[in-house]
């Protein structure tokens, strides 16, 4: 079993994707017993390792690992485009290119919407937090004058930055905010990290480094040379002297650099700084304020009281903290939620419960908007790669062209499609037998359907919306507090079959007059940015009912806005399912996304170890449950033998079982004298399969008993 | 004074000077410079005093005043003893001088500079060499704070080195014994001594008088509370503008009536500012909010709350648990048919004081999955996205891992969150239905913590 060691080949441990250790068993597994490459190839298709490769271009490192076993290696010496990778292996490839038009054009622009939302969502803090530097720059500039800022001279301005549990995420955010600081008050900005800062000399050389570094290029060329050897020959010695000199020298040469910027230093994640490093680097930037105009920003993950853990009161009595608080994340999923999937903007559309989830990915695993992004572009890439008729997927005019250029084989598909079987079934015999052998009249059909299906979702969304206006306000939120709770029970059956449906109609009878009139307001502007023509007359019917509301005859009127509403619920949110054609729009294979996104590697191992059949595919290996056949590879036998034993395991006892395994195998009689008796051979691969599993992290050597090792897992037995 | 200082041969005017900017302070100035004299001098003087008590900034304006070669060094800066001896060597002996060190001095190549130079530029003058926060110089090498205190017979030349430090000396004597320098001490400020202090940095355009009449207001409310003149400063800084206000407006100009405006407000400052919970810029922000709504003082302290995804709550929970129950129990809180225990050998002698007292225990991987497992309600995957949380806790400093020899296979964790933090949590997390369980554990760790 040599392929164990591939395990940490850089082509799979760069990949971040927890999914591919998984992978990288299965694909030890393969090159253990498979020795013709042709097996391996097949194997590669029914095992997902092939489908992450071909679903994720953004990451083509991950792609080299699956290919390193292939065969035709020679022909891969172009590197191979994106689209090459989309293309090969797609189910359909005749218009797999035009499916990676669309899924490319689709996804540049949903990238580029959440982008800009994003920023948005970012500008209030950030325009706060410029502010902020720009008026402390202000303070220090202006000096003794004010008797006010005189008194808090000694005070290094701090902006605590609270940003979310999730770190990974705040990179853009402080990537955003070192970029407007450059371009608008200071070229003199710095961040660290934890990582890079474990003792004060390291943290005083980033700073230095990346201050001095960088504007060497940017200011005066007369003695940029001299100046980084400088540097460089002070690297052991570097200290803020140095820095003020730096800093003396630069506001003196550069024009505009005379109203004395400041130097922004950020610290990226706080918590995880070691306290006595940071507390010592501001204790001497302390000493330094009345020569540099020094300024930190803090990015807080939990919450500010951090700040208090991490200082002492003697060194944050030298920083003026100043509090910023950003948008909680699951705000920012919802807004997140309603520019990209709560729109009929986009063809492409998620099923319940791949909503599903990926929401509980957020919500119970790592609060984190950009996963939630990237599980939606894997989403996307996985349905463009597995729906062949996802050709029809994009804006309802060129989705219309494509439908008239459908070749027979995609028509074929689409009759093939259930939605589209049980329309067939609604239509007439005359009408079936044509839908049944005309491609053209097909062709048709197809687009009228398609055109049924936009309406459907124009008229869906406000109608959502106007129902979660309407509940949303309800104690205890019979249909959800959030709209996204809402969409889902929607999409996954008929919502107003729900009891929770039923109950919010009977509250919404007893709501009080104005906050019913308030809500209904709402709605009737939703409708009317809308202006489908079957809302607008509607619309008028609300405006008068509304008007009306006023007088005594309210609860006539109050039951007959309710009755609309729910003749708008009963005809606009019927669930997707019901729709003809809707498998081109809807994503729906929840699972293989939760297994991509969600990945169990222990799992994997114990299935792996547990039933090699399950990976390995060889009928020698099938076996019934819970037990392990003869044949299998010795790790599964060793490891089966070790579920048998308790926290301690004799070493000697585990090589007898072994041997007397390894024997029944080899179609020894059981009479026989020689039967289990342990030879070098079977010694060696007893104890290589004992070093895997330690190598797994089942086992370790223990110091109790020489003779033994104690089991790391538990359950078993 | 002054006339008693006279014939330590410095001019009238300066020492005039001198002591006219170090208020409070004659008597420990004067040793000073009785102590400080052109031929030969003392090798060391080691000074010590609480925080803000005046130390640096006496130093500091005799040596600068009196125009004497001196060298002053933070010890906070110097990550390396080359930092240090550089410094000293900068400031004494001008810009050249550092460059005759190799890149990492010892102890024995400074004093071999220091000697070369001082034969170049011999000195009429006693060269100083002050050292802040001398307390960091017994972590750095062993010979480094005996041979400062005798760097006098080491460089054969006249100098004296100056120890600042708030710890008292019997901290620093090292085993093996060392040169005694002269102790100093500087006794904390009277309340007198503070008014008149806090009273010298007044607003130009309001009356000295009116200023340190604010400043007896002050000291009278936080006196009892605070006497770091530092902070005091800063609180006279915070609140002079509310106290002035009536005054901006014209109505009152009464310092009694002035007097009882002010003190609802410092009374409030007194529980939040005192920490340095809010910026004084902000503190100023939230008065003028005040005015339109009576809100109360948010610090950083009233932000504890975090937002946690769903499993990490539980992960902390169940972190919680493990670190303050004792690993025995586990069965009988987390089993459902555990079996009847007897009461009252339930809990061993040693267990029954209060957990919480002890701190967290360190507690194996194992146990906190096992733990979590049946914590939450429903069945959960042992995913990766579930052990990454745990990693994350730990770079959140939510949890500790303990430094441990086996840090692959069996990795150990503590808790390092509080009672109440969990409590919130656990509030998020269940219901109200289920509320009373959670603090139902917590009582059941200990009878004591009951106490608690």
């Amino acid at each position: 079993m040599k392929a164990t060691r591939k395990l940490p080949k850089p082509t799979q441990s760069t990949s971040s994707h927890c999914n591919n250790f998984k992978d990288g068993a299965v694909v030890k597994l393969e090159a253990e017993t498979i020795v013709s490459p042709n097996d391996a190839h097949s194997l590669d298709g029914n095992c997902n390792s092939a489908e992450t490769v071909k679903v994720s271009p953004p990451k083509p490192v991950q792609t080299k690992g699956c290919f390193v076993f292939k065969p035709s290696a020679n022909k891969r010496r172009k590197t191979p485009t994106v689209e090459d990778y989309f293309t090969h292996g797609c189910e359909d490839t005749e218009n797999s290119k035009l499916r990676f038009r669309n899924c490319q054009t689709l996804w540049e622009k949903m990238k580029a919407d959440t982008e800009l939302l994003q920023d948005e969502l970012n500008r209030k803090i950030l325009d706060s937090l410029l502010a902020f530097i720009r008026k402390s720059v202000s303070t220090f500039q202006r000096g003794t004058d004010d008797w006010a800022s005189r008194m808090r001279a000694h005070e290094i301005p701090t902006a605590a930055l609270v940003l979310g549990v999730n770190v990974p995420d705040h990179d853009m955010t402080f990537q955003c905010l070192s970029d407007q600081l450059q371009q608008s008050v200071t070229p003199f900005v710095v961040s660290v990290q934890a990582t890079e800062c474990a003792a004060l000399n390291h943290m005083l050389q980033r700073v230095l480094e990346r201050l001095m570094g960088t504007s060497v290029s940017v200011d005066n060329e007369e003695e940029p040379e001299q100046r980084s050897t400088n540097v460089n020959q002070k690297r052991v010695h570097c200290s803020l002297i140095t820095l003020c000199n730096w800093y003396k020298t630069v506001t003196k040469v550069c024009s505009y650099c005379k109203e004395h910027p400041p130097i922004v230093v950020i610290f990226k994640d706080l918590e995880a700084f070691n306290p006595k490093v940071l507390q010592d680097f501001i204790l001497i930037c302390s000493r330094y304020v009345e020569q540099l105009p020094l300024m930190f920003v803090f990015g807080i993950a939990t919450s500010p009281s951090t700040i208090q853990h991490m200082l002492p009161h003697s060194v944050s009595s030298l920083l003026g903290i100043e509090l910023f608080q950003s948008l909680s994340c699951t705000q920012h999923l919802a807004s997140v939620i309603d520019k990209v999937i709560l729109t009929s903007q986009f063809p492409f559309k998620l099923n319940g419960k791949v909503l599903q989830v990926l929401v509980s990915i957020f919500l119970y695993h790592d609060f984190s908007v950009r996963n939630f992004i990237n599980g939606l572009q894997l989403a996307l890439l996985e349905h463009f790669h597995s729906q062949p008729l996802s050709v029809l997927c994009c804006k309802e005019a060129a989705a219309l062209v494509h439908a008239t250029e459908l070749s027979h084989r995609d028509v074929e598909r689409l009759q093939q499609l259930p939605s589209f079987m049980r329309y067939v079934e609604e239509q007439g015999p005359q009408e079936q037998v044509e839908l049944l052998t005309s491609d053209d009249h097909v062709k048709e059909v197809c687009q009228k359907l398609l055109k049924d299906l936009c309406k459907y979702h124009k008229n869906y969304y406000p109608t959502l919306r106007c129902l979660h206006i309407l509940t949303a306000s309800l104690p205890k939120y019979p249909l959800g507090k959030q709209i996204r709770e809402l969409h889902i029970s929607c999409l996954e059956k008929n919502v107003w079959e729900n009891d929770e449906y039923v109950s919010a109609m009977q509250l919404l009878r007893m709501m009080a007059k104005d906050e019913l009139t308030s809500a209904l307001q709402k709605c009737a502007e939703i409708l009317k940015s809308v202006k489908t023509k079957k809302m607008r007359a509607t619309l008028l019917e609300m405006k008068t009912s509304r008007r009306t509301k006023k007088m005594s005859q309210f609860e006539i009127l109050r039951d007959q806005a309710l009755e609309f509403i729910d003749s708008l619920v009963r005809s606009h949110l019927a669930p997707p399912e019901s729709q003809p054609l809707y498998e081109v729009c809807y994503y729906s294979s929840s699972a293989v996304l939760r297994r991509h996104l969600n990945a169990t590697p222990r799992t994997s191992i114990q299935t792996a170890l547990s039933n090699p059949y399950h990976y390995l595919k060889n009928e020698d290996l099938r076996a019934e449950d819970g037990t392990v056949s003869n044949a299998a590879p010795d790790i599964c036998i060793v490891y089966k033998l070790h579920l048998e034993c308790g926290r301690l395991i004799n070493l000697y006892d585990w090589l007898e079982a072994y041997a007397t395994v390894v024997s029944a195998a080899e179609g020894k009689d059981p009479d026989s004298a020689d039967f289990g008796k342990v030879d070098e051979l079977k010694h060696a691969r007893f104890i290589q399969a004992v070093s895997e599993l330690e190598f797994l992290g089942f086992i370790k050597s223990t110091k109790q008993k020489t003779d033994h090792v104690s089991r790391l897992t538990w359950g078993g037995c | 004074m002054a006339a008693q200082l006279q014939h330590l041969g410095y001019e009238d005017e300066k020492l005039q000077r001198v002591m006219e900017r170090l208020p409070c302070r004659d008597v420990q100035a004067s040793m000073l410079l009785a102590l400080m004299g052109e031929q030969c001098s003392y090798p060391s003087i080691f000074i010590y005093g609480h925080r803000a008590t005046g130390k640096s900034h006496v130093i500091h304006t005799l040596l600068k005043e009196l125009e004497l070669p001196y060298a002053t060094v933070s010890c906070v800066e110097c990550v390396s003893v080359g930092l240090l001896f550089e410094q000293v060597l900068l400031s004494l002996f001008g810009s050249d001088s550092a460059s005759l060190l190799s890149r990492s001095p010892s102890l024995s190549d400074f004093v071999r500079v220091y000697k070369q130079l001082c034969v170049q530029a011999s000195a009429k003058q006693t060269r100083y060499i002050v050292l802040d926060r001398a307390e960091l110089l017994r972590d750095m090498e062993a010979n480094l704070l005996p041979a400062f205190l005798r760097l006098q017979e080491l460089v054969e030349d006249n100098v004296t080195v100056i120890l600042l430090s708030e710890i008292v000396w019997d901290k620093f004597r090292p085993n093996t014994g060392c040169f005694e320098p002269l102790l100093l001490h500087f006794p904390d400020y009277s309340k007198g001594e503070l008014q008149q202090i806090l009273s010298e940095d007044s607003h130009p355009s309001y009356s000295p008088e009116l200023y340190s009449a604010f400043i007896n207001i002050l000291l009278g409310v936080f006196y009892s509370v605070c006497r770091d003149l530092r902070e005091l400063r800063h609180l006279a800084a915070l609140h002079f503008s509310k106290f002035v206000e009536p005054l901006e407006q014209g109505k009152e100009s009464d310092t009694h009536k002035l007097w009882r405006n002010i003190e609802p407000h410092l009374k409030k400052a007194m529980q939040t500012v005192y920490l340095r919970e809010v910026s004084s810029v902000q503190w100023e922000q939230q008065l003028q909010m005040e005015e339109k709504e009576a809100g109360v003082v948010r610090g950083l302290s009233a932000h504890a709350h975090v937002e946690l995804p769903y499993y990490s709550k539980f992960l902390l929970i169940a972190a919680y648990l493990a670190s303050y129950n004792p690993a025995r129990t586990d069965k009988r809180f987390f089993l459902k048919h555990h079996g009847k225990i007897k009461k009252t050998n339930f809990l061993k002698k040693h267990e029954k004081t209060s957990n919480h007292l002890l701190g967290p225990k360190p507690f194996p991987l194992d146990r906190l999955l096992a733990i979590f497992y049946s914590v939450v309600d429903s069945r959960v995957a042992p995913t990766a996205s579930v052990f990454c949380q745990i990693s994350s806790l730990v770079t959140l400093q939510l949890l500790n891992q303990v430094g441990h020899d086996d840090q692959l296979d069996a990795p150990k964790y503590k808790c390092a969150v509080s009672l109440d933090f969990i409590l919130t949590i656990s509030r998020c997390v269940y219901p109200m239905l289920y509320c009373p369980l959670v603090t139902d554990w917590n009582h059941c760790q200990t009878p004591a913590s009951a106490a608690l």
